[in-house]
């Protein structure tokens, strides 16, 4: 399973330095989304007169907060991918996501007072003991082909949603569940989407620690053979994604599949270099979530469509597309 | 035979107890016997869905040759939901001119053929890796859901009030009206699949063996899988999707079974169907009044049955 990493394109750094309009020219592709994105809704900002301060208690709030989420989900998903080992692996494909559920659910259950950082580092501990959970039964399984690891997250997150949807009718809280399962920006405003920065230090720590993950990812002798502390490499990539699941889902919900798709993509054209595809990673990340948000609001206006439903559809076809291609190469 | 008369006696004793339990009414009133018969609808249900379950698990098991991937799990019942709401989103409530039973009937042919499509391409030649299978069918699954739901938000309320009628049965809430019809499609399926039985067990042998005892292989694959197909509409119908009950039902009858052949297994995984189902009707009803979670429970106890066979055994 190892291959899956060291599977680099030949010939793909010297295409890379043969195009240095290629990022600029992505930067500019999502910052046109972020405008289509921050023109569209059912209020006219330009006509009425309490335009402008719509423009600024909905639409910059909801725009940012796309930003952000989708950058953090998608790299925190190139990190699990690294630090497992495995290309299939992301919040979605390992339960992660629906133990930040569980953790919300009995914040909800057991301290309802507590206010949203509370239940953010709640949601995140949960998220984090749930990737842990993941990472230890992968250490125990007798296979761990590439295709078993992702099945074994699936099936994981299964019945962590069962457990969390039987606690919550227990305690008629289903309807709360729906909307942390469903994720949605439509209620993103002012004064609710600022903890989102949250997730963006995660981003700009996954730069930062960029190739010590990158080591971690060759596997424990390896990195401690040249100087690197794997543990506790381990724990603080492990850490990360927690912390981006876990905020992610108490602001905005799932999403599903992000963190899979975008980091897939990227290396499959630029190959797979970390520390330089983590821009792209960022900006295809951003620029998913923003393009399904896009169709989410504009599909059935003035109502909304939530996101996750959207990334949902579009995420499980191209990870079946990438699936199959991988087959056909004969990589799996 | 000593296991399916064990689970019969077991799934008739719990029948009689859901049937006159906490009844209300003091027995032999007529408000018994009304009550009798509302719950009546429930055990129809139930016996139903068992048996749709556990044959369509055994044959398709049998015509993949593994004992890990249910056409639940691959996602059958999501697309049934899909194909539904595709319907109603594409042709509105009533404008293919017809009603009630007929409309479902031909909604779910249209279903069916598809199942038949996808998963006999995915299962063409690729037989070499069930992993890549079982993943895509997973994946497969998540988008059916996904685009299923997201077609439900854009229905209008009128269009999705009908949908979710036809949609989210519930064991404690089924239509009385499809019973009938339901009954009578999954017994003629269930004497179909008795009077093959032998056929079944050579299929399980292979392809290169079935063919080389003279049956014709590619036909009975194709035949099977639409079977597969009608019960787990059948059963989607009757109380939605139930992603791992098919497969609890059908590793515990291997377990359990005396021989590997259909003549054991088929009763022995119908009579666990049935005591599963009843007995976490029974108990979530009776004991904890949270009649609408009986498939949220099964679902916790198949997907970590699920787990644990992935992680011990692997896939064979």
């Amino acid at each position: 399973m190892s291959q899956a990493l060291t599977t680099d394109t030949p010939g793909a750094p010297a295409r890379r330095r043969g195009r240095p309009w290629a990022l600029p020219a992505a930067v500019a592709a999502v910052l046109i989304l972020l405008g289509i994105s921050l023109s569209i809704g059912a209020f006219d900002i330009l006509g009425d007169e309490f335009g402008s301060e719509m423009f600024w208690i909905t639409r910059v709030p909801r725009t940012l907060a796309l930003v952000l989420a989708g950058a953090a989900i998608a790299t925190s998903g190139l990190v699990m991918q690294v630090l497992t080992q495995n290309r299939f692996v992301d919040a979605t494909t390992s339960g992660t996501t629906e133990w930040a559920a569980l953790g919300l659910l009995l914040t909800a259950l057991l301290l309802p007072g507590i206010g949203l950082v509370g239940k953010m580092v709640i949601s995140s501990v949960f998220a984090f003991v749930g990737a842990m959970v993941f990472m230890g039964i992968l250490r125990r399984v007798v296979i761990r082909t590439t295709l078993v690891v992702p099945l074994i997250g699936i099936m994981l997150g299964a019945v962590m949603s069962a457990l969390t949807t039987f606690l919550a009718a227990q305690f008629n809280l289903l309807q709360m569940l729906g909307t942390w399962f469903l994720g949605s920006f439509g209620e993103i405003v002012r004064g609710r989407y600022e903890v989102l920065w949250v997730v963006a230090v995660v981003t700009l720590l996954v730069f930062l620690m960029a190739d010590r993950i990158t080591v971690a990812g060759l596997g424990k002798d390896l990195a401690t053979g040249v100087g690197v502390r794997y543990e506790a490499i381990l724990v603080a990539g492990t850490a990360l994604v927690a912390v981006a699941a876990g905020v992610t889902t108490v602001v905005v919900g799932f999403l599903p599949l992000l963190g899979l798709v975008v980091p897939n993509i990227v290396s499959m054209i630029r190959g797979d270099d970390v520390r330089s595809n983590l821009p792209w990673v960022v900006l295809g990340g951003t620029a998913l979530v923003t393009l399904c948000d896009i169709i989410g609001r504009t599909v059935n206006m003035p109502f909304e469509v939530p996101v996750s439903l959207v990334l949902g559809a579009v995420g499980s076809v191209v990870f079946v597309a990438l699936l199959l291609r991988q087959a056909k190469a004969g990589a799996l | 035979m000593v296991p399916v008369a064990v689970t019969l006696a077991a799934a008739t004793a719990l029948a009689v107890a859901i049937l006159v339990y906490a009844n209300p009414a003091p027995p032999g009133t007529g408000a018994f016997w009304i009550i009798v018969q509302a719950r009546l609808v429930s055990l129809g249900t139930i016996l139903l869905v068992a048996v749709a379950q556990s044959v369509a698990t055994v044959l398709f098991h049998t015509i993949t040759a593994n004992r890990i991937l249910t056409p639940s799990i691959l996602g059958f019942d999501a697309l049934y939901v899909l194909s539904q709401t595709a319907l109603v989103f594409l042709f509105g409530v009533s404008s293919t001119g017809m009603e009630g039973i007929p409309k479902i009937v031909a909604q779910s042919a249209l279903m069916i053929v598809f199942a038949t499509l996808l998963y006999g391409w995915l299962f063409s030649g690729r037989r070499a890796n069930l992993h890549l299978m079982l993943l895509v069918g997973v994946v497969l699954g998540i988008a059916f859901a996904s685009t299923a739901s997201f077609l439900q938000r854009i229905l209008t309320p009128s269009e999705f009030d009908v949908l979710s009628a036809r949609l989210f049965g519930s064991i404690s809430k089924a239509d009385p009206a499809y019973l009938p019809i339901a009954g009578l499609i999954v017994a003629g399926i269930l004497v179909y699949v008795w009077s093959r039985r032998r056929s079944y067990d050579v299929l399980a042998l292979g392809r290169d063996v079935s063919v080389g005892l003279g049956l014709r292989y590619r036909r009975e694959v194709v035949v099977s899988l639409v079977l597969v197909a009608v019960l787990v509409s059948v059963s989607a119908t009757m109380v939605g999707p139930m992603t791992f009950y098919g497969f609890l039902v059908a590793t515990l009858a291997y377990q359990f079974a005396p021989g590997d052949r259909h003549a054991d297994v088929l009763p022995l995984a119908i009579g666990i169907g049935l005591v599963t189902l009843l007995a976490a009707t029974f108990v979530l009803r009776h004991l904890f009044s949270a009649a609408g979670l009986v498939t949220v429970i099964i679902e916790f106890v198949g997907g970590t049955l699920f787990l644990i066979v992935l992680l011990r055994k692997g896939l064979r």
